[in-house]
């Protein structure tokens, strides 16, 4: 790997940005957005939410309460300001870190908990949130996300698909395949692409050497690098891409330039592979200081805002736990339940023998 | 009554499932205006549109996955899989997406996707295009896999594999595609279900256990046995994965001794899951081991080699005699 294609990867990105890191509006000639101080609070409360039930998600998961746990943060704004840029009527392809998303599209924290306390593999109903379930094979579901998307428009709907995923994920064939479909089809699908730098320890480096938003025009689509850690900017470049999408415009891919601040889940080291001046760096990009410093310089929150969003945070987190402790384990024969949805011969007699078998331990 | 070849059923039988139901639709590599390269899908492009009979790009992963995101909407996607070697791209889909994803959402969602793939040897063809490589997807739970052996159950059974709710892999002989047979296309009285296995053949001295293009064999086999007085039965399992347990489990308990016949290699292969079925349940009643024919654990041979690979009525024959010496 020469200096110079490690730069590409990782140069200084020409990105979206309506807020600095510092907390300063700044305006861009195609992406301006227009928030109420309303709206503001209400991102800024979304962000400190989604990171207070990751927060507790990892406190559980070290008291042994999950098995392992994939923390969102740092990238709260990317997932908070894309996932609110969606009408109901989209539908959202997650990974198996997209909880601020799922906040937005209000499946229940606790639900998400069930995945990594083991006690189901992702147990909400996608349509009735319109938000699919989390994938763990890399890059999977944004095929998925091309074909209803070619379902919506096939029904001739007002709608449009949104695909998560990572960097890592650029690498994988389905992601690529899943570009020429969008692409050929014309589909009405947005592909949001995390870039926190990181593939568990695998740097940029590995899997691309341009920058990947430009990947899109290969592909024959455009592509657009937004600051992953301004909330507005996410907010106003996947609102775009949307309304392009629904308007037989075809796909978007958005890479959001973001940092993952945690570990890739709670089973990583990150210290074997990364050093502490680059968390330390991306520390002062926070998204959630940048909105709190916007909105308190500017007066449109007071110290009382803060506070109560703050203790809605404390009771959302002890709420989580209490709920997540109190998820029981599944029956055993629960093992049978929904591997087929019309009656099969070989699961029934399965579950008979089984049954049995446990009924043995009874007497 | 009409008299359709194997391919012309499958292809009627699809076009009656898309008139019965505009969620219907067709995919894959070269479906539309070629009509798919063995014509399965010949005509039906010109009929339902672009919309319902898509060309895709050329990628396996791609077109089952994106018929995943079409089954989410509520369509009924049947997928195209050109041949049967490559089935591999799209595994990962098929093994850990759409076997797994209603388990996975408890029951919320349905995939009603229909894998069609052209498999077996016996047409003279290329690497890659000659396997059968059902074991690989009757050991996932989550799909339903069947095989059609002639015209009147190819009508029949893509129909019902169609209006499953459960992904279904739906094996056709290759090599049969061009035998023909009368069918009643006008009732479904005769019809079957889907996973039932069907007694093709009646006798007392051995069973004769098949699928899909060994079938036909079995039965020409059956017919050859006659001759030197022996009576044989043959069962089309046309399931596999259920397995149609009590038919097959009856015609043992008959006969005593059982010959399971497949093109695929004889290891690991789906004839060692019957022997270890019929010995867990019928151990009393066999007169001798369950024995079985079928490919070697080689990849497949060039062609000019295939006739020796594939199972034929002597081989199958041979393997009666040692069934009848115990
Ligand atoms: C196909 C596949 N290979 C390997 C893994 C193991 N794995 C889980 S997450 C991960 C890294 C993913 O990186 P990226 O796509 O950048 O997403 P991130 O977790 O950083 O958001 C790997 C290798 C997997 N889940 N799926």
């Amino acid at each position: 790997m020469t200096a110079e294609a490690s730069r590409g990867a990782s140069a200084p990105p020409e990105l979206v940005q309506l807020l600095t890191p510092e907390g300063e509006r700044v305006e861009h000639p195609d992406y301006d957005i227009d928030l109420t101080d309303e709206e503001v609070r209400s991102l800024y409360r979304d962000l400190v939410l989604v990171r207070r039930i990751d927060l507790e998600a990892v406190a559980l998961q070290r008291q042994g309460e999950l098995g392992i746990w994939a923390s969102l943060l740092g990238q709260e704004a990317a997932q908070i300001g894309s996932g609110r840029a969606l009408t109901d009527a989209d539908m959202a392809f997650p990974t198996y870190r997209e909880h601020g998303v799922a906040w937005c599209r209000d499946v229940d924290p606790v639900k998400l908990l069930g995945l990594f306390r083991g006690v189901n593999h992702g147990g909400w109903d996608p349509e009735e949130h319109n938000f699919h379930l989390y994938t763990i094979v890399i890059g999977s579901q944004t095929l998925h996300a091309v074909g209803y998307a070619m379902g919506i428009q096939r029904d001739d709907a007002n709608a449009a698909t949104i695909a998560y995923f990572g960097d890592g994920a650029t690498s994988q064939g389905d992601v690529n395949e899943s570009f020429i479909w969008a692409s050929v089809f014309n589909a009405p699908i947005v592909f949001f692409c995390q870039n926190n730098q990181w593939a568990i320890s695998e740097p940029l480096e590995k899997q691309t050497r341009i920058p990947l938003y430009r990947r899109a025009s290969g592909f024959g689509f455009p592509g657009i690098r937004v600051d992953g850690n301004d909330v507005f900017a996410c907010l106003a470049v996947t609102r775009k891409a949307l309304e392009a999408a629904r308007t037989g415009q075809g796909p978007t891919l958005i890479e959001a330039f973001t940092y993952r601040m945690g570990a890739h889940t709670t089973t990583d080291d990150p210290t074997r592979y990364r050093v502490a001046s680059e968390l330390e760096a991306w520390k002062l990009k926070d998204p959630i200081e940048r909105v709190r410093s916007y909105l308190f310089k500017n007066e449109h929150a007071d110290q009382a805002f803060f506070d109560s969003v703050d203790a809605e945070a404390d009771q959302l987190g002890a709420d989580l736990r209490r709920r997540c402790l109190a998820m029981p384990d599944p029956e055993p024969l629960d093992i049978f339940d929904h591997v087929y949805r019309e009656p099969h011969a070989l699961i029934d007699q399965e579950r008979a023998q089984f049954a049995a078998y446990l009924e043995g331990f009874a007497q | 009554m009409t008299i359709l070849s194997l391919s012309k059923a499958l292809n009627e039988g699809m076009r009656k499932a898309m008139e019965d139901d505009p969620k219907v639709l067709i995919m894959g590599e070269d479906v539309g205006k070629l009509g798919g390269v063995f014509r399965v899908t010949d005509g039906l492009q010109k009929d339902f549109g672009e919309d319902r009979v898509i060309d895709t790009p050329l990628a396996e992963s791609g077109i089952i996955g994106t018929a995943i995101g079409l089954a989410l909407r509520g369509y009924r996607p049947v997928c195209e899989i050109q041949f049967d070697g490559f089935v591999f791209p799209a595994a990962d889909q098929i093994i850990t997406q759409l076997a797994k994803m209603p388990m996975r959402s408890l029951g919320a969602i349905k995939l009603p996707v229909v894998v069609r793939i052209p498999c077996g040897g016996g047409i003279g063809a290329v690497e890659h295009h000659s396997e059968s490589p059902e074991a690989y997807f009757t050991h996932t739970a989550g799909l339903r896999v069947v095989a059609c052996s002639n015209p009147a159950d190819a009508y029949t059974m893509i129909q019902q594999a169609i209006r499953s709710d459960d992904p279904v892999i739906f094996f056709e002989p290759k090599r049969r595609y061009w035998e023909k047979a009368d069918i009643d296309t006008s009732s479904t009285d005769w019809w079957p279900p889907l996973h039932a296995a069907k007694v093709v053949r009646p006798g007392s001295d051995a069973t004769l256990l098949a699928y899909g293009p060994m079938v036909k064999t079995c039965l020409e086999a059956a017919k050859a046995a006659e001759d030197d007085g022996r009576s044989l039965e043959v069962v089309d399992l046309r399931s596999l994965n259920p397995l149609d347990e009590p038919v097959v489990m009856d015609s043992v308990r008959r006969t005593g001794r059982v010959v399971v016949v497949h093109e695929a290699p004889v290891n690991s292969g789906f004839g060692a899951e019957l022997a270890a079925r019929i010995t867990e349940q019928c151990f009393y009643n066999l007169e001798s081991p369950v024995l079985r024919v079928g490919g070697f654990s080689t990849p497949y041979p060039p062609s000019r080699l295939e006739e020796h690979y594939l199972p034929d009525l002597d081989r199958v024959l041979d393997a009666v005699d040692r069934a009848l010496g115990y």
